[in-house]
């Protein structure tokens, strides 16, 4: 029975983020720092003629304005295409940096920086996704061009069938927390304090840009103001803070204001999607057809896997399900909280919606009758999957029997009532990764592990798993993360950070065990003679034997007896051979109540039951708290979030948080969430699968298919604006 | 884990051990004696030290450089500097500033107190919100000029005395919050929200305002409406409602998560509507 893993608890990083203590990348204290402020380019395409920085340079308090002309270049790296600044006159996208201006304040810096002028050869750009369709390509790799069976066929035979086109625009992650670095140099070197998901991932952009070794490189980031995969990639400002830091000689520091947000870390693509199901009368599917396009930009791919995971919702023979890209003029779109999944099951949970009305069956039926008992992509068996459980135990607490079938049946005084599902799906990913433990003989242990906590709870999470195989309590655990000085992680994005990083710190301390009994059965009258380290737990400083905990050794004294005030072991966990024999998948079921109003087409969602099956859970705390930042992205992604691109000028136009609409406070409502735990023995030792992005995937979906049951207008393009509804 | 004892009693050997700078902050928060005990309680409970220790070493190699306040001197030199006298969480500042200083960077960048957040810096998300004699105001949008003899309180200063304010520990225990970049704005907002509804203020959503006492209680839907203007991406904004309620009514709130139990699954498994739905005649 475990004492601390899914117990609730408080986060431990709680006291130093309410006071103001948890310092993030810009709020070290550094001295003689030099503050840098981007200038961003007007235009989407072309080249810069001509640069005058001369009445800048004259500004009080600047110190240099770098622009391509006189910025080292970086070295190049085949492995990473990634954007980096002021290396040409050449411009790929609007608000692309064209200088930067470093001074000793931040006012005389953001000053200046508006007496740069730029003159530009400007270049036909092409931003507009819409128009590209016909240049779409397969990214290079080809991911996700098995066809299963032949669904083209299927579909011309099916008795029922339904297709449709489905729209998602640019959205930007907005994370609290603009993007940030301070970076300085002690010789050859470097320093610097970013904002990250993944150490070790800047360190190796930094090391190979600057031509030095990675150990040279030491990057900080023990606090992160929220990320949502913004800060996955190696952005383009921390070569930027460094290259002026290396130049001037002292510590420098580069903040985005929130426009060069949007156009400094990737976006949600423009997705267009077409979605063709076909069904028997008796509401099984006989074909599923779901192509998307999605823009990357015109330096480097990305692919957002967004037909990926709706492969394995349903089963059903005949399925194609591809992806192509097209190169637009803006910057490269990254992964954004649920990449591909949200966009893909956005359309295909609308689509099965429109196939329920098609065939006059209830919703929740056609995702049962439909329910994949095995994996229809691989054949292989699930690890595990509750989602059947999360279905019907959603409806019962949704109170789903009471639906009428016909849309607009449901009224209250001026609002039109509607109410939608929809499946949410997301993997149980787990990657290398490495933790180390020292023990100490006065009872305490500090664990590290170079992860992130972007706000999922990682601190709190790796704590718990620490007290639990330690057999310590929470308090007498210090762990820290975010430092390149630690054991390796991988970056803390796909949900994954708990069964990689949970995994390395269990196998840390089971490594921990190991040596303790070692130690212990060194003395030929020890009771736990002939154990195996299996057979042994530590539980509050004793080494016991878990059949016959009487037969125990102090571990403290232990340590003593040996002179070790400490003992440290460092673990790297890689997933198990295991998890190749199976499908491995996070579902979860989710119901949605929307009123709409009837003359305004306001819409509200007043009530969300969400359902999640996704392993163990191992703080119902934190993970409550994931599960409702999922719905809210997703009643964001549904309702409010578009990044407005105006392309005869290439340029966004609503880049700030007045414009670009995210959920308030007034938005969210009831929000209940339900955990079905499962029992899963492959995935990893913990058992858990990734929840971070689960909680969003259904959402959007949901949102649209009760919109639709309130008002019977199917709204395929997001976000459902009131104009849409009018 | 209960509540309860996550703040678990220090003795004084734990106090011996803290480092100069631990004591120096916590001089700084002005914990003495029980109340630093206690303080030190939850810290240790968070199982975080106050900050991290490798940081701080970090910081103290970068103090050693030799740093000419550049800044300063060449503000005073241009003759466009202003000076402004203010207190800040009790005690008097006297700042010579560049005057296109707003609060919010003078507060960080010159002050270190950097619990106040900068998040778009152009007063649309919050983050930033400081209490300016009593009300709360965007510090990004606040010219320092204009605080001259004004009392302002920043996070710093809420947990004053006897450790965290009770606003901070139903934040912490609601889960208020996860990157908790915005949570030093949405806490002095909803500190400063308890005394608007002190005084009676009305917000959009009050019903009726010729009805309107002093003390309201703020419903659901008031202490929405009033926090609106804190924009939460994490979206903890469920656990910000049930923090600020707890603390304005003095009950407890109720969880709104649960885990399934065998039994409610085998009930809903074993429900024959729910697993083959109605037909369509009954719909």
């Amino acid at each position: 029975m475990a004492r601390y893993i899914g117990k609730e608890m408080s986060r431990v990083e709680g006291i130093a983020k309410v006071t103001g203590r948890a310092k993030y990348a810009a709020e070290f204290r550094v001295p003689n720092l030099a503050y840098g402020f981007i200038v961003s380019s007007s235009i989407a395409k072309g080249t810069i003629k001509s640069i005058d920085t001369r009445e800048a340079e004259r500004a009080p308090g600047v110190i240099r304005v770098f622009t391509h002309l006189n910025a080292p270049k970086f070295r190049n790296d085949p492995q990473d295409r990634s954007f980096r600044a002021l290396q040409s006159d050449r411009i790929y996208f609007n608000m692309q940096p064209v200088a930067l201006v470093v001074a000793e304040t931040y006012e005389q810096a953001r000053y200046a920086s508006r007496l740069v002028k730029v003159d530009y050869n400007a270049e036909k750009h092409q931003t507009d996704t819409e128009a590209l369709l016909a240049s779409a390509r397969d990214p290079s790799h080809g991911r996700g061009t098995r066809v299963r069976g032949n669904p083209e066929v299927a579909l011309r035979e099916a008795p029922v069938k339904v297709e449709a086109e489905y729209r998602i625009p640019i959205e930007h992650h907005n994370p609290m927390e603009p993007h940030a670095a301070i970076a300085f140099w002690e010789g050859d070197r470097l320093t610097i304090f970013d904002k990250t998901q993944g150490v070790y991932e800047v360190r190796r952009h930094l090391a190979s840009s600057f031509g030095i070794p990675e150990e040279d490189v030491t990057v900080i980031s023990p606090f992160v103001g929220g990320a949502f995969g913004s800060a996955l990639r190696p952005n383009y400002y921390p070569t930027l803070t460094a290259m002026a830091a290396r130049e001037l000689k002292r510590p420098v520091k580069i903040v985005y204001t929130r426009t060069q947000m949007f156009a400094g870390h990737g976006y949600r693509p423009y997705t267009i999607q077409r979605v063709a199901l076909g069904a028997d009368r008796s509401g099984k599917l006989t074909a599923i057809i779901h192509e998307a396009v999605h823009n990357t930009s015109s330096f480097e791919e990305f692919d957002d896997n967004t037909t990926g995971f709706a492969r394995q919702v349903y089963a059903c023979p005949n399925l194609r399900a591809s992806l192509k890209i097209v190169s637009t003029d803006l910057h490269t779109p990254t992964w954004m909280r649920a990449p591909g999944a949200v966009s893909g099951m956005f359309a295909l949970e609308s689509a099965m919606d429109e196939l329920a009305y098609a065939l006059k069956i209830d919703p929740l039926q056609l995702r049962l009758i439909n329910y994949a008992e095995t994996d229809p992509e691989s054949g292989k068996p699930w690890s595990s999957k509750a989602l059947r459980e999360c279905y019907l135990l959603g409806a019962k607490k949704f109170g789903w029997e009471k639906r009428k079938f016909e849309p607009r049946s449901m009224r209250d005084g001026e609002w039109l009532i509607g109410w939608g599902m929809a499946t949410g799906v997301w993997g149980a990913f787990q990657a290398p990764a490495a933790a180390r433990i020292t023990l100490r003989a006065d009872g305490t242990a500090h664990v590290v592990s170079a992860t992130s906590d972007i706000g999922p709870g990682t601190y709190t999470a790796m704590t718990i798993i620490a007290a639990e195989f330690l057999g310590l309590k929470p308090e007498q655990i210090k762990f820290e993360l975010g430092d390149t000085r630690f054991p390796r992680a991988p970056l803390e994005g796909g949900s994954m950070t708990t069964a990689s990083v949970g995994s390395a710190v269990h196998g840390a301390a089971m490594a921990i065990v190991a040596r303790l009994l070692d130690l212990a059965n060194r003395n030929e009258d020890s009771p736990l003679k002939g154990a195996a380290a299996s057979d042994v737990e530590l539980l509050d400083g004793r080494l016991q034997l878990k059949s016959d905990p009487s037969r125990y050794v102090d571990a403290f004294d232990l340590m003593k007896r040996h002179n070790l005030n400490e003992i440290t072991e460092t673990f790297e966990a890689r997933p198990s051979r295991e998890r190749e024999d199976y499908a491995m998948l996070a579902h979860g079921a989710q119901f949605v109540e929307v009123k709409v109003h009837s003359e305004l087409g306001i819409v509200r969602v007043t009530r969300i039951v969400e359902v999640t099956a996704c392993g163990r859970i191992v703080n119902p705390k934190t993970a409550h708290s994931q599960e409702i930042g999922g719905v809210v992205w997703g009643i964001g992604m549904a309702l409010q979030e578009a990044t407005e691109v105006d392309h005869r000028y290439g340029r966004i136009v609503n880049p700030n948080l007045q414009h670009y609409h995210v959920p308030v406070n007034a938005d969210v409502l009831e929000v209940e969430t339900i955990f079905v735990e499962e029992d899963d023995k492959i995935v990893n030792p913990l058992g858990v699968k990734g929840m971070g992005e689960l909680g969003m995937v259904g959402i959007p979906a949901a949102i649209a298919n009760a919109v639709f049951h309130a008002t019977g207008k199917r709204i395929r393009e997001l976000p459902i604006t009131p104009d849409k509804l009018l | 884990m209960n509540d309860k004892n996550e703040h678990p009693s220090v003795n004084d050997g734990d106090l011996e051990s803290l480092s100069a700078d631990e004591e120096k902050l916590l001089d700084e928060l002005g914990l003495f004696g029980a109340a630093r005990r206690q303080f030190l309680g939850q810290t240790l409970a968070s199982g975080l030290g106050i900050f991290a220790l490798q940081l701080l070493a970090k910081e103290k190699a970068l103090a050693a450089m030799t740093s000419p306040d550049a800044v300063l001197a060449q503000n005073a030199a241009s003759g466009d500097a202003i000076q402004v006298t203010m207190r800040i969480n009790g005690s008097t500042q006297i700042l010579t500033v560049d005057p296109r200083t707003v609060l919010l960077d003078a507060l960080r960048e010159r002050l270190g107190l950097t619990g106040t957040k900068k998040g778009c810096d152009q007063g649309q998300c919050g983050a930033c919100t400081v209490i300016v004699d009593g009300r709360r105001v965007l510090s990004c949008l606040t010219l320092l000029a204009s605080c001259e003899g004004k009392e302002v309180t920043t996070i710093e200063g809420l947990a004053n005395g006897a450790g965290l304010h009770p606003m901070q520990a139903a934040f912490i225990k609601h889960d208020a919050f996860q990157c908790g970049y915005c949570t030093p704005g949405q806490i002095c907002s909803a500190v400063a929200l308890l005394r608007e509804a002190e005084a009676g203020e009305a917000s959009y959503v009050t019903r009726n305002l010729r009805t309107i006492t002093k003390d309201l209680e703020l419903s659901d839907e008031e202490i929405r409406e009033r926090m609106s203007g804190n924009l939460c991406r994490c979206g903890a904004y469920p656990g910000i409602v049930a923090a600020i309620r707890e603390v304005q009514s003095g009950r407890q709130t109720a969880q709104a998560w649960h885990f399934a139990t065998q039994e409610e699954i085998a009930a809903v498994m074993n429900d024959k509507l729910l697993r083959e739905g109605r037909s369509d005649e009954t719909v």
